[in-house]
């Protein structure tokens, strides 16, 4: 485990070597201890929590003895300020960084194909992805001509905010462009780790109940945008749209709802006009003087 | 879930903290989860267990208060109280509403030795 960011560290790889291989401009150095051989060398300590008081809990001087520390502090702080970090290093880029959550097989791969295959002629795009174990979903995007880099989770669930920006030293994404991060499937734990992205970006498909953004509230309050795909699979099946729809914007009253179909590629273009015009919102910031910060 | 990733993260702050503060021991944590933190506070336990084992937190007494989920209706104006993000207002029955309360996932206090 990375003692810094708390994330399980060992098992993390970056196109297959382990995420920390080599350091690069430091900034957080990283104590790779081994479980606290000084704490197992005092097994005299353990079960003595009152070690230093008296019998009704009186405090004997001069004992070293328990004390309240106040922390108030957020569990998930460390993430959240890598998550800063990269969201200066994209802002500062004007670099438009999309977060794509969603359960795996409903397609985000398949629609981040056909997505480049429609874009990245005249916008510079790269791709992160997130994948337990297997490459193949970063060979799929590589095979349209755009630069992705693979990250793999081993046990972990999601991406974080420390994994993606090792991902961003290595990756290097060009000035104003757009980076597509595609979360492991899973519509629970990315919720709570923010990346640095711009916007989540959710995916359901019509195989999937109209009911899962009441069962996975927390994802569909998240993200400002949500995609039905699958659509061309709409006439076998009794899918209610509208009912989908209406369930995410119970969670979310703004959020965004657009039907495509990767494959038949039928409301592709909203869901690129809508890229689009987050990416020219994140280089109106990159062209004005950074005066409001 | 990422509940094991949250213990994870709760150990790191841990054991910067005992750097910094000069502790050697951790009796007891005291967390705040949110009922609309996300986190399953069984599975939580669970991990927190596991993921202290072998640390300065080993068998440390686990608290957890949750705090009530209140969200501000703009029909209404005012501050209710919703259970899940999906409830509707209890007075007036819109979703237009904004979660002020209940995301929290806080240490809150630690005992130390
Ligand atoms: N019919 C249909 N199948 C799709 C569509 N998009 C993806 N799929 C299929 O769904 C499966 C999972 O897609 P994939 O992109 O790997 O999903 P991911 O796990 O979210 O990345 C594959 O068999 C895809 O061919 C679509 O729009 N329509
Ligand atoms: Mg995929
Ligand atoms: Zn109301």
């Amino acid at each position: 485990m990375c003692t810094v960011c708390g994330c399980a560290e060992g098992e993390v790889r970056i196109e297959g070597r382990p995420s920390h291989g080599q350091e690069g401009n430091g900034g957080h150095p990283h104590v790779h201890d081994h479980h606290d051989h000084d704490q197992a060398g005092h097994h005299h300590d353990h079960h003595h929590h009152d070690y230093g008081r008296g019998e009704a809990g009186a405090s004997v001087p001069g004992m070293s003895q328990s004390r309240m520390i106040q922390l108030e502090q957020d569990i998930l702080s460390k993430n959240n300020s890598y998550a800063a970090r990269n969201r200066a290093y994209f802002e500062e880029r004007g670099i438009l960084a999309l977060n794509l959550v969603s359960s795996p097989g409903s397609g985000k791969t398949t629609l981040l194909v056909e997505t480049l295959r429609r874009m990245a002629a005249d916008v510079p795009c790269s791709v992160i992805e997130g994948d337990q174990q297997t490459s193949n979903d970063a060979e799929r995007i590589r095979e349209t001509g755009v630069k992705a880099l693979q990250i793999n989770t081993g046990k972990g669930c999601h991406l974080d905010g420390h994994m993606i920006g090792h991902a961003l030293e290595h990756l290097d994404p060009d000035e104003g462009s757009c980076v597509f991060i595609e979360n492991v499937g899973n519509l629970v734990c990315p919720a709570a780790f923010d990346l640095g992205e711009a916007h989540k970006v959710a995916i359901l498909s019509v195989t999937e109940g109209e009911d899962k953004p009441l069962k996975y509230p927390d994802m569909f309050a998240a993200a400002d945008l949500m995609l039905l795909n699958k659509t061309d699979l709409l006439p076998h099946l009794d899918f209610d749209v509208d009912l989908a729809i209406a369930n995410a914007r119970k969670v979310n009253p703004g959020i965004k709802a657009l039907c495509v179909s990767a494959r038949s590629g039928e409301g592709l273009e909203g869901w690129i006009n809508w890229i689009r015009a987050a990416h020219a919102m994140q280089r109106i910031g990159h062209v004005a003087s950074p005066a409001a910060e | 879930m990422h509940e094991m990733a949250l213990c994870e993260s709760i150990l790191g702050i841990l054991k910067d903290q005992a750097e910094s503060q000069a502790f050697s021991r951790v009796d007891r944590v005291c967390l705040e989860v949110g009922l609309l933190s996300g986190v399953e506070t069984e599975a939580l336990r669970f991990g927190f267990d596991v993921v202290m084992r072998g640390s300065l937190a080993e068998g440390a007494r686990l608290e957890i208060v949750s705090p009530p989920a209140l969200a501000w209706c703009m029909p209404c104006a005012e501050q209710v109280e919703i259970k899940q993000r999906f409830d509707p207002c209890p007075t007036c029955g819109s979703h237009q509403l904004q979660v002020t309360s209940g995301e929290e996932l806080r240490i809150k206090e630690l005992e130390v030795s």
